[in-house]
């Protein structure tokens, strides 16, 4: 247990003097796991941005750290059984070591996240209702009734039909694109200036998916809050996302504005993520093919570029450098915004002549 | 709701009826003859035996035997052993004593309250079971959490009536901590019911509560690591909170449903305690009969247990299914 902050309440929000900087900034985060096989390392000197307005996409295969590094922005890691370095902060309000109290009065509030499967996110034995209530009741000091209402709103905001009724149902009496809209309904509840939703349409069938992704814009731009969405999914990227991050073994490989990004990938990685979904440029079909390999032990990972037991691009960078030297994350050839990890010289050379064919199709 | 209780009331009744003729069969095709154990051993002649024998119906075959029995349970009967010898056994009647030629149902229900004020310890034990669990879980990993893993592994493997006994012979005899037990009824003198029954309560609590302190504990860590768990704590809900409301509602759903399932060890407990303790109630009577070979008593007491197994177990189920909605509303 860590001791009780006796001191006065920090302001959740910074004084607007110091409110330069993006809404939420994430400054060389790494978080480690002690276990007994060893050190996982999930998230190592991970940098980035947001801006209220701003839709920042993070993507990668599973367990590439996406969850655990948005998790950490809400102080989710018990202390006890992980290790946080870096900073991150919320409207200015450090949250690595901030206190209980200042952590619980950001969470739901200013920072809310939706998560994956919303039939284990949402607890099952409590109504859909009750569950919001708590949460709104939570940040706004309401009379019940107050806030089954408001309960009821967000419900039919998020397009449940019949919300008066569907408010008293159980998670298992909703289908599954109902259950995650009851999700975002409960994030959404108390108007958050930050909305993480980790990978929100991954159980879903297209078409809800589709319409869940509209949901979240549409929340956007009502409240004009920031959004993170993470996925594993390109096409959901190119739709939602201003900036886009690519991430691997626990770092950053690939990070810029996402039309840029998607046309003008520099990162092998990358590469392999466009070739392995459907056209997400322009909705044409072509042969899907997958990155060979499996993602690296993040209890061991890979000497110099953690990607590079994967790479088939090595030839295109002199000596072992690959394998002995991390690579920077570093503005390539295409300006300041757009940062990749890799070695290879002329990136955009190699991709527009030689592999932009096979690749897009 | 109303027809899972319905299902359930119906296949409590099927098991009582058949561990009814279970117990029957077991009392009929025993090794002693009734007729023996009625018939008075200075008078006994072998005519008289057979005369005996037959009043009691026991040259019929079982399963007319069964019919009556059964019939006598609902509506009552006469239980003659010998021309002139008769008993009246009012519903619900289980038989007649062999020893004082009583009908058993009305005696075991004189010693009822005491065997329910025993067990009352149950719940005590599963209320110190689960808190203690919960604060383990909550502190899995410390030698507060080893501590208690620890201790529930030796007590588990001592039985209980050596516990028992010890603390009866050392709080009892040797530091007259407690007073000599006994049972005072509750409605005579409340204070007195619960001073007397301090002691066994005591010792049921602390043996058996280790146990559900380690189911606790395990349900509780499963809860505490559930996403939904997360989703609350993401929420801004305070830790507290989340243990008590969230996780906790979770977590005893199972730890209640092993209760149910454990209830006929707590009727052991309780036997136990009885014999112990010197409290007269169904246990104690129970296992006296054994010595004397008053099957009836014996049968009647197995049968009334299983009623309250099945009781318990039903209960639980509908506790159960007010706990979880999925049960409930499918
Ligand atoms: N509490 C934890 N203890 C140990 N390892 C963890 C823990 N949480 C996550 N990990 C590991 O961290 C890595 C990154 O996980 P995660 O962020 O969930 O990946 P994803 O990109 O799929 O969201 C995975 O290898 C996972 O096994
Ligand atoms: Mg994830």
């Amino acid at each position: 247990m860590t001791t009780v902050d006796r001191t006065m309440p920090e302001p959740v929000v910074a004084p607007s003097s110091a409110q330069q900087e993006p809404f939420l900034v994430v400054e060389d985060l790494t978080v480690q796991f002690p276990t007994h096989d060893g050190l996982v390392q999930a998230v190592t000197d991970l940098s980035y941005a947001v801006e209220l307005g701003e839709t920042l996409g993070i993507v990668g295969e599973s367990g590439s750290g996406k969850s655990v590094s948005s998790m950490a922005v809400l102080g989710l890691h018990d202390a006890k059984r992980s290790r946080l370095e870096g900073s991150i902060r919320v409207a200015g309000q450090e949250i690595i070591g901030a206190s209980k109290s200042t952590l619980r009065r950001l969470r739901g509030n200013d920072v809310a996240m939706i998560f994956q499967d919303p039939l284990t996110a949402l607890h099952p034995f409590f109504t859909v209702g009750n569950q919001i209530v708590e949460a709104y009741r939570l940040h706004n000091q309401v009379s019940k009734k107050a806030a089954w209402n408001r309960a009821i709103e967000m419900l039919d905001l998020v397009g449940i039909p019949e919300p008066q009724r569907r408010v008293n149902d159980y998670l298992h009496q909703f289908s599954g694109g109902m259950r995650q809209r009851a999700m975002i309904a409960m994030a959404l509840v108390n108007n958050p200036k930050l909305l993480i939703a980790d990978e929100p349409t991954t159980a879903l069938d297209v078409t809800v998916q589709a319409q869940i992704l509209d949901l979240v814009q549409t929340m956007q731009k009502e409240f004009g809050s920031a959004v993170i969405i993470i996925t594993h999914d390109l096409g959901v990227i190119a739709e939602l996302a201003d900036d886009v991050l690519v991430m691997y073994a626990g770092r950053a490989v690939e990070h810029g504005p996402t039309k840029e990004v998607l046309t003008h990938p520099e990162m092998p990685y990358t590469w392999g993520l466009l070739g392995s979904v459907a056209d997400v440029v322009s909705d044409t079909s072509k042969p899907l093919i997958p990155i060979p390999g499996t993602p690296p032990s993040l209890l061991n990972p890979p000497s110099g570029c953690p990607f590079h037991p994967r790479c088939t691009y090595q030839d295109h960078v002199e000596g072992s450098r690959c394998v002995s030297e991390l690579p920077l994350l570093r503005p390539g050839p295409r300006g300041e915004s757009h940062l990749k990890r890799c070695h290879i010289k002329d990136p955009e050379t190699l991709y527009q002549e030689e592999l932009k064919e096979e690749i897009m199709g | 709701m109303i027809g899972y209780i319905l299902r359930r009331l119906v296949s409590a009744v099927l098991v009582v009826i058949a561990t009814s003729m279970i117990v029957f069969l077991l009392f009929t095709l025993g090794p002693s003859d009734p007729a023996q154990r009625l018939c008075s051993a200075d008078r006994c002649t072998e005519e008289r035996r057979a005369l005996i024998h037959q009043s009691l119906g026991l040259d019929k075959p079982v399963v007319e035997q069964y019919l009556t029995w059964a019939k006598g349970v609902f509506v009552g009967r006469d239980v003659s052993y010998g021309p002139g010898f008769s008993v009246d056994c009012p519903a619900p009647c289980l038989g007649i004593s062999y020893i004082n030629k009583e009908p058993v149902f009305p005696t075991l229900m004189e010693r009822f309250p005491a065997t329910i004020s025993i067990a009352l310890g149950g719940f005590m034990y599963l209320i110190v079971g689960v808190i203690i669990g919960v604060l383990a879980a909550r502190r899995r990993g410390t030698s507060t959490d080893r501590g208690l893993v620890a201790s529930t592994l030796i007590i588990s493997a001592i039985p209980y009536y050596l516990v028992a006994l010890l603390a009866y012979l050392y709080l009892v005899l040797k530091w007259g901590i407690f007073s000599e037990t006994s049972y005072v009824p509750l409605t005579e003198d409340p204070i007195g019911w619960a001073g007397a029954l301090a002691l066994p309560w005591l010792v049921l609590t602390v043996y058996f509560c280790v146990t559900y302190a380690r189911f606790s504990r395990g349900s509780m860590i499963e809860s505490l690591s559930e996403d939904y768990v997360r989703t609350a704590r993401a929420m801004g809900v305070s830790e507290s909170k989340v243990v008590a409301k969230h996780a906790l509602r979770a977590a005893v759903v199972p730890v209640i449903t092993i209760f149910g399932i454990d209830f006929a060890t707590l009727l052991a407990g309780t036997v136990f305690t009885e014999a112990i303790f010197g409290i007269n109630g169904i246990g104690r009577t129970a296992l006296a009969s054994i010595t004397q070979g008053d099957l009836p008593i014996i049968s009647a007491t197995v049968l009334i247990g299983s009623v309250f197994i099945v009781i318990a177990n039903l209960l639980v189920d509908i506790i159960y299914s007010f706990l979880d909605p999925r049960v409930r509303l499918s």
